[in-house]
């Protein structure tokens, strides 16, 4: 491809990110604001930092946020990596109707996702409280008769909604595979399992990073799902901040954020800078 | 093969282990308790505190408002132990059966509590509540962008103040104002009168009064100098005022709500010991002390409430401002042209919900 | 072999019905219930009084979109022209605002667009609003941008927009750099290459784009509660409003669910038509 842009493309390129990042910087200047305001500057000060410490609501939910992220990406990814290729191993006629189903997680509003797991964990949960009982009367051991919306589903909704992600960031890739090397290592001798190791995942490896990136990243940033699923338990960092722009979010909100923005910020960098030299050393070794 | 059917196996077991986690909080040596209030409506280190002396863990989360909290917790989404409903709410949860009798022995600290705040219609008996807060809603405006002295809930309603009236989201609130208004009480049943109010709020909104619908976003809106008048609570009047001492409150002389929020414990509570303890140590005077300081909602806590303004030198180092006070606990001549909301029945709040529904096309 | 592996997919199979499937057989029960539970279609029957929330969603959710693809698409082309470390850097500039939570960057943008927002107050400084007055003879304090639908409809391209570079990107990215040279071997200029090469094949990435911009635009709550001041609700705020907020009846919450859910299907659909046999593109 032609490797020039003009003047004026390289200006619009620069809009945009000016348009992405203008209300983060804002976010960010504020966090360090004396005063309370959003808006008005009152000098600089690190109080909201030290306040944050302090402040354990916001930090169980910023631990309750990582932790459903960090395992439902985990799960996810492994679970999807897994359907991608069943899916790609089956004939045609059973996939798409399947795959049709899988994209409903991604197809749906939030707001239904959210909503219809709501109503179905309650429904069971109420049939559960039935048989519990039922059960419990019959002497063998107990079972706990009220189950109620907490970290469980929460993590589950997650979970279901992270999955079509890894699987449609997987899929291309397993299309991409020569049919046949999978086949010829089993010919050789690998059992199923040596072959997915040796061969398969090693090609599969971009599709299934990029997915749970993917799949991380929406895990983080959803709010309305973990609304309606996290019941009076479990907060996530979401739920905690539309509970304040209610009234005035504090900025111990924004330091947390910024705390976040920046570690993202540097792990992301490391990496580039790792695969950028990584890159230099392979440019090298083919020279 | 095999290690096919292991893996799905195993997998299915990841998932039912998921799932059962979920109920896992009934059997746990960790004490918690599951309160779900209103937003800016605690001193936060009261929670701290709680959960130092006590050991018991505190889940607190805020619904949006009262009929936000009915919904939360008819639909299952809440599954709370201490709730801290308005007054009509209480009796509508107590007709519903869904409150729980409460053990006063646990709650020593009612006796705290001033008898002019018992016995009120939602709980005439006093078995299910324990009063937190009492307050008048009224008018906030602001004295640079109105020329006049608002006393009267016309401006709620006027197009002269088109785009810069802050109607409030709650059907209860905003009905009851339209209500006043026309000069009928708030606690009509009468379908006419109901339908008279709902076409006065949507002939406003047709007319741009409102510039928005808000609960708690009042605060920066208000605070920021965004829109002129809003009808809100007093305590949060006083809030804003910290942060903008431009604004007045006043409580119209057509009358207003007078309400009592109190804290309930849901009949299906699973951590009923530890409600208890948590409401006790919230009606504790110093509690209450602490909690009047910070959100400038009056306490039903006769020794508070008396010792209030001697408090507030003694931590600022001048003396509360009588007025702050009055608008704080409103005195009698006051709360005299104030009416408590009372539970409407099923064909009213069903009329209510459609009517707002119908607001927000 | 293959029949073999595909037995991979059985748990996530189960799974699906559990999470996926069966949650929508309970909001089609829902819809279709009343109060007491008996069969009702009395639900449905309301959905004429909310015709014009939906006309509202929709019109909103189509601009938004459209905006995401007019500044989505030359954004994705251009980058796809710099070098390869410029782009990486591009593309985690564009994921990295969805680490800060949308919630949070919208509220950013309601002090900005405050009547005494940051924006206003900008615009005074620079004697914008004095100019305006002057020259339209009128007598603002403040250009009145909160509350209002263009607000909302910028919320949704701010928060959405990624998701139109990253699938339209990630598709551009991969076109054949030798058939873009052979196109332009056989003598097409660079607007021909672009419209006979580049954008049918770029098709499968704006449809997932659009796809990934519409539907979370058009059944937004927090957004329009937020931006939007509450006056004029959205499709999200009415089944909010239902399930979690101020008026209780989630069987009508359940039902313009279900309309909502089969409107923006069909809409999926008809769409997915101009690119069938294409694969859905992925986001990276």
């Amino acid at each position: 491809m032609n490797k020039n842009n003009s003047f004026l493309n390289r200006l619009f390129m620069v809009l945009v990110f000016v348009f992405l990042y203008a209300p983060i910087f804002l976010l960010i200047i504020f966090s360090f604001n004396a005063g309370n305001s959003n808006t008005v500057w009152k000098g600089f000060s690190l109080d909201w930092y030290q306040k944050l410490l302090r402040d354990r609501l916001i930090i169980q939910s910023v631990y309750t946020t990582l932790l459903v992220s960090l395992l439902s990406t985990a799960i996810a990814t492994v679970a999807g990596t897994f359907a991608a290729i069943g899916f790609y191993a089956m004939r045609r006629k059973v996939r798409e109707p399947l795959m049709t189903v899988n994209n409903i997680p991604m197809m749906n509003a939030d707001i239904v996702t959210g909503v219809s797991l709501c109503l179905l964990f309650v429904a069971f949960f109420n049939g559960w409280g039935t048989f519990a009982a039922w059960f419990n009367s019959l002497g063998l051991f107990r079972l706990p008769t009220r189950l109620t919306m907490g970290f469980g589903t929460l993590l589950i909704a997650h979970i279901t909604f992270n999955i079509p992600y890894v699987i449609l960031s997987v899929g291309p890739k397993l299309r991409q595979m020569d049919k046949n090397l999978v086949d010829a290592a089993m010919d050789l001798g690998c059992t199923w399992m040596q072959a997915f190791w040796k061969v398969i995942l090693p090609e599969i490896k971009p599709g299934i990073v990029s997915g749970a990136l993917t799949a991380f990243t929406m895990s983080i940033d959803d709010f309305v799902i973990s609304y309606f699923t996290a019941g009076s338990s479990a907060s996530t960092l979401a739920m905690t901040i539309y509970g304040m722009t209610k009234k005035r979010v504090t900025p111990e909100i924004n330091a947390i954020s910024t705390l976040l923005f920046v570690t993202v910020l540097i792990l992301l960098a490391i990496v580039n800078i790792r695969e950028a030299r990584q890159e230099r050393l392979r440019e090298k070794r083919l020279v | 093969m095999k290690k096919t059917l292991a893996l799905a196996l195993a997998m299915m077991m990841v998932a039912a282990m998921t799932l059962t986690g979920c109920g896992g909080s009934s059997s746990k040596e960790e004490r918690v308790v599951n309160v779900c209030s209103w937003g800016e409506y605690i001193d936060e280190d009261l929670i701290y505190q709680f959960e130092d002396e006590t050991g018991i863990k505190v889940n607190y989360q805020t619904a949006e408002s009262t009929e936000a909290l009915y919904s939360l917790l008819k639909t299952g989404a809440g599954d709370y132990d201490v709730i801290v409903p308005s007054d009509y709410m209480i009796g509508r949860l107590i007709a519903e059966d869904m409150l729980a009798e409460l053990n006063y022995d646990n709650i020593p600290n009612y006796a705290l509590i001033d008898d002019q705040y018992k016995g009120l219609s939602y709980d005439p008996d006093n078995k299910y509540t324990v009063p937190y807060t009492w307050g008048t809603l009224g008018i906030i405006y602001n004295t640079t962008m109105v020329d006049e002295e608002i006393t009267s809930w016309d401006v709620m309603f006027d197009e002269k103040y088109a785009g810069q009236v802050l109607m409030i989201r709650n059907s209860r609130d905003a009905l009851a104002a339209a209500l006043l208004d026309l000069g009928y009480n708030i606690n009509t049943t009468d379908e006419a009168q109901i339908q008279e109010a709902y076409e006065l709020l949507s002939t406003a909104k047709n007319n741009g009064v409102y510039q928005a619908f808000v609960m708690d976003e009042v605060f920066q809106k208000m605070e920021g100098g965004n829109a002129a008048i809003a009808m809100y609570y007093a305590g949060d009047y006083l809030t804003m005022l910290e942060n903008n001492g431009d604004l007045a409150y006043v409580v119209p002389e057509e009358g207003s709500n007078w309400f009592v929020d109190a804290m309930c414990v849901l009949k299906n509570a699973q951590h009923k010991e530890e409600a208890e303890e948590w409401i006790n140590f919230i009606a504790g005077t110093d509690a209450c002390l602490a909690n009047m300081d910070y959100i400038w909602y009056a306490s039903p806590n006769a020794e508070a409430l008396e010792q209030y303004p001697a408090y507030y030198e003694e931590t600022y180092g001048e003396p509360l401002d009588e007025s702050l006070y009055e608008i704080m606990a409103a005195p009698d001549d006051v709360l005299d042209r104030c009416t408590l909301y009372e539970n409407l029945p099923a064909e009213t709040l069903t009329l209510y919900n459609d009517l707002w529904t119908k607001l927000g096309i | 072999m293959k029949n073999k592996l595909s037995r991979l997919t059985i748990p996530y199979v189960i799974w699906m019905a559990l999470f996926v499937v069966a949650p929508i057989i309970m909001v089609v029960i829902y819809a279709f219930s009343a109060a007491d539970g008996g069969f009702t279609l009395a639900n449905f029957a309301k959905m004429g009084t909310y015709a014009v929330v939906f006309t509202r969603s929709f019109k909103l959710a189509l601009i938004a979109t459209l905006i995401c693809l007019l500044i989505g698409y030359p954004l994705a082309y251009i980058m796809s022209k710099e070098g390869p470390r410029f782009q990486r850097v591009a593309m985690v500039l564009i994921m990295l605002p969805m680490w800060m939570n949308f919630l949070l960057r919208t509220y950013s943008w309601m002090s900005i667009l405050e009547n005494n927002g940051l924006l206003n107050q900008l615009f005074q400084k620079i004697g914008l609003i004095a100019l305006y007055n002057n020259l339209f003879g009128t007598d603002l304090q403040f250009f009145r941008m909160m509350n209002t639908q263009g607000a909302v409809v910028l919320g949704m391209v701010y928060n959405y927009l990624p998701f139109m570079i990253l699938p339209i990107y990630s598709v551009i990215i991969k076109l054949d750099p030798s058939l873009l040279e052979a196109a332009r071997d056989l003598g097409a200029n660079t607007f021909n290459v672009f419209r006979r090469v580049i954008l049918p094949l770029s098709l499968p990435g704006v449809l997932s784009g659009i796809t990934m911009v519409f539907v979370p635009s058009v059944s937004t709550f927090a957004i329009s509660k937020m931006l939007g001041g509450g006056t004029e609700l959205l499709l999200g705020d009415l089944i909010e409003q239902q399930f979690l907020g101020g008026a209780y009846n989630p069987y009508l919450g359940a039902a313009i669910s279900l309309v909502m859910m089969i409107i923006v299907v069909i809409c999926m659909a008809v769409m997915n038509r101009f690119g069938e046999g294409e694969e859905q593109a992925v986001m990276m």
